[in-house]
């Protein structure tokens, strides 16, 4: 079982220390290889997966009463999130083989994709929260690395810091909440964590503090709001990154956490409430900015912003299996769009700016349809993958009570189908609007990219049929598989007639957002403009991201950075420092100033001792 | 066997003097050899440590100057672990000077191989008298290190460093002398002192102030912090590395077996305003090493705000604490020194400090950029390397005793990796810095070599941290006057 781990961590050793004297076929060959294993591994597991294996690799930490073992957890939600890593982290390694073909660095790139696997299997398979956070802070590590792969260019540096930083502020929130955990629990152990929230040893209020906590961590890893600045920004790797990392595998950590200590969240009220709200309003919230965005990864940045927000939304509301169902479709359609984004920014030679592009799919088919696929699964469109999950998802919130919230998401549905049609018509429909240069290069991407491309417009497609609408059949294999990890039964009943008419009404809204794409991007491209024109505030301010960035930096970046420089200059240096000289200079004056005393010169001694006995003398006599 | 560890440094010294002048070129890597040798006999000695055995082991007690000054020497796990970060420290900082102690190399060898004995001192000494006497005996050799070999502020910041610790020792002598009188004028043995309970107050107050004064200068706690910038900063990259290292453990450690253990009830008294301080020097340390506009004055800050949590894991009195804390000690030995020794390597190189003058060198040194981002994160505190489990089990004492003061000292986790990212974006990443590529060349094997062993052991402590961690327990002298507390103690 520990097999899974080792391919992709000895490929990455491997890598970093012989990657100078591998040739890029057998680095081409051997890195997805060691997926691949993993993932045949993974395939093994699944069937055995349903009672739930530990298998204990040898004790971490041993101090006091805390006992840390390596561990690792194998039981229906990991199997799922296992298979699903694998399987998409083994068809972007095959991808980037074709898409890093060109890069000097290739072997080191490879490397960091291996070590970003091992530790998302880290994070995925580990039995207590401790573990948990070892793979949690390995993924943000190889984040690090890979957003900041091209490390001269000074923005993705940046960025890459920005991404590490900012995701440290949520592990402060992640690791006291482990230390409460501790504290109350006695223990890290996933199993028995959650066992005590539900048996009520954990105190409510205790739970939700926990719960609030932990959830701090996750909108730093899984981009919510107010953390969610860094994942914009790390569009700046390279894309297959963006399609592992910022899509598919690291950023849902946090959607997995939540799932994994179901338990104690669904005993935390308060904080499930905090999470469902932050979920929903960070879906809308990013949908919004995502609709004026022009740079093809930039709006599928913020999509991802979003659809987390969903998966977030239904962990919050208690629809556990809902949450990690969303979070597989998407794993597909969101590669699969990112990749699909890699092959048109690979065709177009570095370009990523829609308003450079147009009418691609007469140039790059396959990138062109699979993209489609991908296009109707996240918008929601029926029969594609993402229509399953996402109904279930607010289905579930309007059943559990959460009109408002339900409505929030009904509403981000219709702005999400708009804002990935625009990018789809405005990518590979209308003018051609590239230079001549550029149309000259126009090609399909090689076969390393599109069938991955195929293979995940596959799943895209089909993905979804694992759990259908429950006025369909009551009966999904899904939540069936995922029963025994759910510590609190959902006792929701679904009214088969008004899910239904939900249905009807999230895909009216749906093939209305496609609708109104096609009529502004398509039918009348003139009119965008002349929206915008219309209400400059309101896109100004969705186009610059409601100068979230610039708030930020105003408000906590300077004043701590400038603070640091004014305590130095005005404090360290002058007060602490200056006292310390100063006591030496004090020293020194005085030892001159005594030094006065011993001129050498008999006269002035036999002065001093005169001018002594005379005061003794006058003492003694006033009878002191 | 230990007093072969103890006294071979300083025959060492004196073996250095009698090789003649004319081949004073080979004299640094002679005495690297020297060391690694050392070191090797310490690795045995380590391995003959029984765990399970006694208090304190290898125990030697002679009569010396009079009865009641003996020399008495011994070593627990605690001060073992200390020993063996010396002994692996000195090899590699002897084999760092190979290329840049260009003058007077015997001199810095003899002062070396001083510094080295009396640390070791500090660290197996039983009777107060022997350790205040090891304890003065370093500074001399530091003084001159730093004095002579250092840069260009070298002699303002050697009578800084020194008159600054004077300061504190002499206080400390004071405390001494007046113990040994209250305690009957017999003896200057520890365990005679310990036997005879502590004192009363007043004067248990004031000598604790005393002691601890000289060792918060040493460590050194917030505010008494300022003579270690310039020091570090000027300092050789041998001196730095021995100063952040291990130096500054002495500190720690003179807590760990005399402040604790002599003056309980003044250590309690005082304790929490000692936490106040710790913590702020947490935050405070990572905030000035966040401006520092030379990259040595960044490191030595940092290590203001590293020294800031061991003293938290101390202070929290409980056994994850307490063990966080030793464990601390070596991570910061091994990743800060590692640190002094990449600023180093590259100042050999380029001659210049300033973090403005860099830019690009990744490209330049993709070897020594991997190393030096190893390190970082390994001071950062990255789960899987030392540097998480000792900041960790600190943190977590520190919440079982204080759950304000822990999620304060946490933050130190964000600064730790604002500076730490922010420096290694602005010297390593970006365009090449103009000029920069002539200058520079990636790690020779010697470099290399002598930075594997840290390498490995970053990693080994941060996968396997049980090695070290049973060898840690808290001394019976804390045990005895002391209630561990803590939220899980069954």
């Amino acid at each position: 079982m520990i097999w899974v781990l080792i391919f992709p961590l000895l490929s990455s050793f491997l890598l970093v220390v012989f990657g100078k004297y591998l040739s890029k076929k057998i680095v081409s060959f051997t890195a997805p290889l060691s997926i691949l294993i993993s993932f045949i591994i993974s395939l093994f597991y699944f069937s055995r997966a349903s009672e739930g294996i530990i298998y204990k690799i040898y004790n971490w930490i041993s101090v006091g009463n805390l006992k840390i073992d390596i561990a690792l957890k194998w039981d229906p939600l990991s199997s799922v999130m296992v298979l699903m890593v694998t399987g998409v982290s083994f068809l972007i390694h095959v991808y980037a083989t074709g898409y890093m073909h060109e890069d000097k660095s290739f072997s080191r790139f490879f490397a960091y994709m291996n070590l970003f696997t091992f530790f998302m299997l880290v994070l995925v398979l580990s039995s207590s929260i401790i573990m948990m956070f070892v793979g949690w802070e390995g993924v943000g590590l190889c984040s690090y690395l890979l957003i900041g792969f091209w490390f001269e260019k000074e923005s993705a540096s940046k960025a890459g810091m920005k991404a590490f930083i900012v995701n440290r502020i949520g592990d402060l929130g992640f690791l006291i909440g482990i230390f409460w955990i501790l504290y109350t629990v006695k223990s890290a152990d996933f199993d028995l964590i959650n066992a005590a929230a539900v048996s009520g040893k954990i105190p409510v209020a205790i739970a939700s503090l926990i719960g609030i906590l932990l959830f701090i961590g996750a909108t730093g890893k899984s981009a919510q709001i107010p953390l969610y600045v860094w994942l914009p920004d790390a569009m700046e790797g390279p894309t297959p990154v963006s399609a592992l990392i910022h899509a598919a595998t690291m950023v849902t950590a946090g959607v997995y956490m939540i799932v994994r200590l179901n338990g104690l969240f669904s005993v935390a009220h308060f904080a499930s409430t905090v999470v469902a709200v932050v979920g929903v309003f960070t879906a809308f919230y990013a949908a919004t900015i995502a609709i004026t965005q022009n740079d093809i990864k930039k709006v599928l940045a913020y999509s991802t912003i979003s659809q987390i927000g969903y998966m977030i939304f239904a962990a919050g509301i208690g629809a556990y299996s809902a949450a990690i169902f969303h979070l597989i479709t998407h794993a597909f359609f969101k590669a699969l769009l990112f990749l699909g984004a890699g092959s048109v920014i690979h065709a177009m030679g570095g370009i990523q700016d829609m308003r450079k592009m147009g009418n691609l799919r007469k140039y790059m088919p396959v990138t062109f349809y699979t993209f489609l696929i991908a296009g109707l699964a996240i918008s929601g469109i029926p029969g594609f993958a993402g229509f399953f999950s996402k109904d279930e998802i607010l289905a579930s919130s309007y059943f559990s009570g959460h009109k408002i919230l339900w409505s929030i998401g009904v509403l981000t549905a219709l702005l999400t189908a708009f804002y990935i049609f625009r990018l789809i018509f405005m990518t590979f429909y209308g003018k051609e609007r590239m230079d001549e240069e550029t149309k000259h290069h126009l090609h399909e991407s090689p076969k390393s990219m599109t069938i991955p491309l195929i293979i995940l417009a596959f799943f895209a497609a089909i993905g979804g049929y694992v759990s259908l609408p429950k006025f369909i059949s009551e009966h999904s294999i899904w939540e069936e598989y995922l029963h025994k990890i759910i510590y609190v039964k959902s006792e929701l009943h679904f009214i088969h007639s008004i899910e239904l008419n939900l249905t009807l009404l999230s895909s009216a809204l749906a093939f209305l957002g496609v609708l109104i794409a096609w009529y502004l991007y398509v039918k009348k491209p003139n009119l965008p403009i002349i929206i915008s024109n219309k209400i400059p505030f309101i896109y100004k301010l969705l186009l610059n991201k409601y100068y979230v960035d610039e708030i930020y930096e105003f408000v906590f970046v300077n004043p701590f950075v400038f603070g640091s420089e004014g305590i130095y200059e005005w404090f360290d240096k002058p007060v602490i420092d200056g006292t310390v000289n100063g006591s030496g200079k004090t020293t020194l004056f005085l030892g001159k100033l005594l030094s006065k005393l011993q001129t050498g010169q008999i006269r002035d001694y036999i002065y001093s001792i005169l001018f002594g006995v005379a005061l003794l003398l006058t003492l003694l006599l006033m009878g002191v | 066997m230990l007093f072969y560890v103890l006294g071979l440094p300083f025959l060492f010294a004196l073996l250095i003097l009698i090789i003649p002048n004319k081949s004073k070129r080979i004299i640094i890597p002679i005495s690297g050899f020297l060391s690694l040798g050392h070191f090797i006999l310490t690795l045995i000695l380590y391995l003959k440590y029984d765990i399970t055995g006694a208090n304190f082991q290898f125990v030697i007690n002679k009569s010396w100057i009079s009865p009641g000054i003996n020399f008495h020497i011994g070593v627990d796990g605690v001060s073992l672990l200390l020993i063996l970060l010396t002994a692996f420290l000195f090899p590699i900082s002897f084999f760092a000077s190979v290329k840049s102690i260009t003058k007077r190399e015997k001199g810095f060898a003899f002062f070396m191989f001083l510094l080295e004995g009396g640390v070791i001192g500090v660290f197996v000494s039983l009777n107060v008298l022997l350790f205040y006497l090891f304890w003065e005996i370093m500074l001399i050799p530091m003084y001159f290190i730093i004095g002579v070999w250092g840069s260009k502020n070298r002699i303002y910041a050697s009578f800084k460093f020194v008159l600054y610790t004077m300061v504190g020792s002499l206080l400390m002598l004071i405390a001494i002398i007046f113990y040994f009188k209250a305690t009957g004028g017999t003896s200057f043995e520890l365990t005679d002192w310990l036997a005879k309970g502590p004192l009363s107050n007043p004067a248990q107050k004031w000598l604790f102030l005393a002691f601890a004064l000289a060792f918060m200068i040493k460590v050194p706690v917030f505010p008494f912090h300022t003579w270690l910038p310039d020091a570090h900063t000027e300092a050789p990259t041998a001196g730095s590395v021995i100063l952040a290292g291990v130096l500054l453990k002495m500190g720690v450690y003179g807590f760990i077996r005399f402040g604790i253990p002599l003056f309980p009830d003044a250590f309690m008294k005082y304790r929490e305003s000692l936490i106040i301080l710790s913590v702020i020097g947490v935050i405070y340390g990572g905030m000035m090493a966040l401006i520092q506009k030379d990259i040595k004055r960044l490191v030595a800050y940092s290590s203001v705000s590293h020294m800031g949590m061991i003293m938290l894991g101390l202070l929290a009195l409980n056994i994850e604490g307490f063990k966080g804390s030793v464990y601390q000690m070596l991570n910061h030995g091994l990743s800060t020194g590692a640190l002094f020794l990449l600023v180093g390597i590259i100042y050999e190189r380029t001659h210049t400090r300033q973090i403005s003058d860099y830019g690009g060198v990744a490209k330049l040194m993709p070897v020594y950029s991997a190393v030096f981002m190893l390190i970082m994160f390994s001071s950062a505190g990255l789960p899987g390397l030392n540097g998480f489990i000792g900041e960790f089990l600190i943190l977590w004492g520190t919440f079982e005793a204080n759950k304000l003061i822990a999620v304060f000292a946490a933050t130190g986790i964000i600064i730790g990796a604002a500076y730490l990212l922010w420096l290694y974006r602005r010297v390593f990443n970006g365009p090449v810095k103009e000029g920069l590529k002539e200058k520079v060349f990636d790690l020779n094997i010697r470099e290399i070599l002598y930075i594997v062993p840290i390498i490995i052991l970053v990693i080994w402590m941060g996968v396997y941290p049980s090695t070290f961690t049973k060898m840690i327990k808290i001394p019976h002298s804390i045990q005895k006057h002391l209630i561990i507390k803590g939220g899980v103690e069954k």
